[in-house]
């Protein structure tokens, strides 16, 4: 509640540190591990993509960053903080399929609700906050669709709109999980403009990815995992046939040595 | 000629086990709901059938009821498939306004009809004994018992007879198709079922404990067992005991015998939520105890062999650094390791903690349990 | 014309319970039936009975809001158990809330024996809690009611883009840092007094209709939020307000089905000839989604 509360203005407190430290951490889901021992480390201004297999926690880590699922071990902090602390900086994109479509909101009210976090309790979204949705939405390339009803989009445009509500967050650290799954080729690309245009102005973004043939393509970094994770750093050291096979299988990690 | 309470309960008991078997195959298609919307939306089929008949006592009465209520399933399902809204709406719309015109049609007193709304909602188990079915001058006994009876029978024959398909058909729709049993058709069986046993139940114990016998039973049963013929016949038995239970209840405190039913149902419901063996909150509890321990000794060995033989061994290996690492709780880390000891999976070097051959191993086949897993031996 | 009553003060102030009864269901059924819990609302006014039958047993006492008091403890304990029930154990929702909803009304039926041998039964009335009798409403009880209708549409007013966001999408709202548990209860607890308020006029039995329904017909009239909660609250105030008129007009009549007949009405009117969504078009041209009513 403190969070939503407080001033969302200010930027992180600037420093060296990395925007996200893990260190030894294990998430259970039941008596399944999802997480175990992970250690991990973002460092700010990277665009980068989580791989690994299905099942591997590549969604529970995001929520983990978020705060909403609590570790049985380990740390994490973000932006130097605990994770609940450091929501007011963080703008999360949940995977499409998440969300009923038939919800009776246009466009710009599913944007708008981007500007929530900056109003806090009992305030309505005012002109600023349009404008800003709509900002939003050109860079999205979806102006001319924002009084359009969400169950009217296609897959690609229901993605976009998603984008476009964390680009209204103006956030540090963008959390987006899947983007890219179901869209077309068009938007793809006009959302790898977007994530490049919030690398450039120094945001740090995470993309949960599924498509291996295009992480050196989009993305600066990459983290291997599959429930621990197996390696994380700059995609041209790390993105190897070697690593690739440890996470996926045929041959594991850490036991081997 | 039995005791006038022995014929209630005998009625009493044979709706309760005859509920009990189509409320298995309602619970496992996730369709529990549905018998609810048919024991209700029945009530318009009653009035109406009565309208056209004018026989309380006519057949048709029952078979027109036992259609509405499998056209009741068909509109929700058909309200749904239109996409203006969804399933839970869909339900919700269609049996409130069937009842409601039920209801009116009682209130108003069609043609006499000789149901008030307390009956429509409890039943007249009470006076069971008094309708009876002769036969060439020959009492056989209250007519509940047989129309019940006969329910029973039937929905066991079918049961026995296509209990693989109804099997199959509950667990992987997709499959019985494949294997050409015609899912469409057992569906319609079921809800048939379903109808006329609701229809024949109603009539005795009112609309709301005929959803309680279609509920409560089957998914008691759920927390008891894990396999589909225990589950039917401990189905069975608790709606046996739910009926003469509450029957007990009701005489012992003078209470409506319907609502006592519902509410034994209710007690054995909750006592199979808190003490079944492997489902109960008490076991589960224990579970997660005996989980947590061994988890936290599986934790404490892949810790050690992720920093084994690294710079930050000395620290992040260390018997009085490790809970801090492990954020665990001193006296908790103190136990684990202890435990881990006794297991064999490691041994103290000082001050230093070290994973023997058979903490290896057992890492290796837990993180081979786990997905990211080596298929290999490590050589 | 022979509508007399319509100037009538004691018509006039059941007309104006039931119309407030209908807005406050259909609003809060807005969020229900969007948040897929329409049903609920159902368990939910089933499982009211009890805490009725309770309240009066212990206090002898029949003004309404504190019977009303119990019938919201015991509901908000009766969606508590549904939520308990399936998250700890392997029972579906379906299932848990039809035991929940029998097994609770079965206690309700079994306490309402012991009440009813209370010489004060017979004033009490506790039977209207059934299947409704707005008839009998007093110049207080509307009084009351009017009071706990404002405050509900106040505070859905001051949380309005909390509670749209957390029906649209939970994980992103709880990720923004709202604090979706408090906002789910204090939700849930609207809901709740929103069916204590439905009872005296439509009953346990049938107050999820009132819920259900014309939020169903609004949805199929519009595709913005704003407007939905608006027309849903409007619709279920015309079916208070036709389904009291009805039943005094034919008389002998329990309140609760006519007006749950009035909302299903309208639904059914709405879900046919609504323009764009209205079924009745789509029939008319299969292939032509576009085809539509004057607005489309």
């Amino acid at each position: 509640m403190a969070t939503f509360l407080s001033a969302r203005h200010e930027p992180p407190a600037p420093g060296d540190g990395p925007v996200i430290k893990v260190t030894d951490l294990t998430v259970m889901y039941g008596d399944r591990p999802v997480l175990w021992d992970v250690d991990w480390e973002v460092p700010a201004g990277v665009l980068m993509a989580v791989v690994g297999p299905n099942g591997a926690g590549k969604t529970t880590m995001l929520r983990t960053i978020l705060g909403l699922v609590r570790p049985v071990a380990g740390s994490i902090t973000v932006f130097g903080r605990p994770p609940a602390e450091a929501r007011r900086w963080i703008a999360y994109v949940p995977q499409r399929t998440a969300v009923d479509w038939d919800f009776p909101a246009t466009v710009l009210d599913v944007v708008l609700m981007g500007r929530y976090s900056h109003l806090g309790w009992v305030r309505r979204p005012g002109a600023q906050d349009r404008e800003r949705a709509l900002e939003a939405l050109a860079q999205v390339g979806m102006v001319h669709l924002a009084h359009r009803q969400i169950g009217q989009l296609s897959v690609g445009q229901q993605q976009r709109v998603f984008v476009a509500r964390a680009l209204a967050q103006d956030a540090w650290l963008y959390l987006m999980d899947e983007p890219f799954a179901g869209v077309d080729a068009t938007t793809e690309q006009a959302l790898i403009e977007v994530l490049r245009g919030l690398k450039a102005a120094g945001r740090t973004v995470i993309v949960v990815h599924h498509d291996l043939q295009t992480v050196p393509l989009y993305f600066d970094w990459v983290t291997l995992l599959n429930v621990r994770c197996v390696a994380w750093g700059p995609v041209t050291t790390v993105f190897t046939a070697d690593y690739l096979r440890q996470t996926y299988g045929e041959r594991a990690g850490i036991l081997s040595g | 000629m039995l005791a006038p309470q022995v014929e209630i309960m005998l009625v009493a008991a044979l709706a309760g086990a005859a509920c009990a078997l189509p409320g298995v195959f309602l619970f496992l298609r996730r369709m529990s709901l549905v018998g609810d919307a048919i024991s209700h939306a029945i009530l318009f089929g009653i009035v109406a059938a009565f309208l056209i008949v004018r026989d309380l006592r006519s057949p048709w009465l029952m078979i027109g009821a036992a259609g509405t209520g499998v056209l009741t399933a068909v509109a929700v399902d058909a309200l749904r498939r239109t996409g203006r809204v969804k399933e839970d709406a869909a339900l919700g719309l269609v049996f409130p306004a069937l009842f409601s015109l039920g209801v009116v049609g009682i209130a108003r007193g069609v043609g006499n009809i000789h149901l008030d709304l307390d009956a429509v909602l409890l039943g007249e188990l009470a006076f069971a004994p008094f309708d009876r079915l002769t036969w060439g001058g020959w009492d056989l006994g209250p007519r509940g018992a047989w129309v019940m009876g006969g329910l029973l029978l039937l929905n066991l024959v079918l049961i026995l007879a296509f209990y693989k398909e109804f099997m199959l058909s509950a667990f992987d729709p997709d499959l019985a198709t494949i294997f050409g049993f015609q899912p469409a058709v057992l569906h319609n069986v079921l809800m048939g079922m379903t109808a006329l046993t609701v229809v024949a139940a109603f009539d005795v114990v009112g609309v709301v404990l005929v959803v309680a016998m279609l509920v409560v039973p089957a998914a008691t049963a759920a927390l008891l067992t894990d396999r589909l013929a225990p589950m039917l016949g401990l189905s069975v038995l608790l709606g046996l005991l739910m009926a003469l239970g509450g029957y007990g209840l009701a005489y012992a405190l003078d209470l409506s015998i319907a609502g006592s039913m519902a509410t034994v149902g209710g007690i054995l419901f909750a006592l199979a939520f808190l003490g079944a063996p492997a489902h109960g909150l008490i076991a589960q509890a224990r579970q997660a105890a005996r989980q947590r321990e061994r988890l936290a000794q599986q934790m404490l060995v892949i810790h050690l062999l992720s920093h084994e033989g690294t710079e930050a061994e000395r620290e992040e290996n260390c018997i009085r650094t490790l809970p801090a690492h492990l954020r665990w709780d001193p006296a908790f880390a103190e136990r684990v390791i202890v435990r881990a000891e006794r297991a064999g999976w490691v041994v103290r070097e000082g001050d230093l903690l070290r994973v023997t051959e058979a903490g290896r191993q057992a890492a290796q086949e837990i993180l081979g349990a786990n997905g990211g897993a080596p298929s290999h031996p490590p050589s | 014309m022979g509508f007399v009553f319509l100037m009538d003060p004691t018509f006039r102030l059941v007309a104006t319970g039931s119309a407030l009864i209908g807005a406050v269901g259909g609003v809060l059924g807005t969020f229900a039936l969007l948040r897929r819990q329409s049903l609920l609302g159902d368990a939910m006014s089933h499982a009211a009975l009890p805490g009725i039958v309770l309240a009066f047993l212990l206090t002898g006492s029949r003004d309404l809001p504190l019977l009303l008091v119990g019938a919201s403890l015991s509901a908000w304990l009766g969606a508590l158990l549904v939520v308990l029930i399936t998250h700890r154990s392997r029972i579906r929702p379906d299932a848990a809330l039809g035991l929940v909803l029998s097994v609770f009304f079965g206690i309700g039926m079994a306490l309402l024996t012991v009440a009813q041998r209370r010489p004060t039964a017979a004033q009490a009335g506790l039977e209207r809690f059934l299947f409704g009798q707005a008839a009998l409403m007093l110049p207080q009880d509307v009084e009351w009611i009017a009071r706990t209708a404002a405050l509900i549409f106040l505070l859905i007013f001051l949380f309005w883009k909390e509670f749209k966001v957390l029906a649209f999408d939970p994980a992103f709202a709880a990720a923004m840092g709202l604090p979706v548990m408090a906002l789910d209860i204090l939700l849930t607890t609207l809901t709740v007094l929103a069916i204590a308020l439905g009872l005296q006029a439509v009953g346990v039995v049938l107050t999820s209709a009132v819920l259900v329904a014309p939020a169903a017909a609004a949805r199929q009239w519009t595709n913005r939020l704003e407007r939905m909660v608006v027309l849903a609250g409007g619709f279920g105030a015309l079916a208070g307000v036709l389904g009291t008129l009805l039943s005094t007009w034919i008389g002998r009549l329990p309140t609760g089905p006519v007006i749950a007949l009035c909302a299903s009405g309208i639904a059914l009117f709405s879900l046919l000839f609504a323009p764009r969504r209205g079924l009745a078009w789509t029939v008319k041209s299969p292939g032509g989604k576009r085809r539509a009513g004057p607005s489309g």
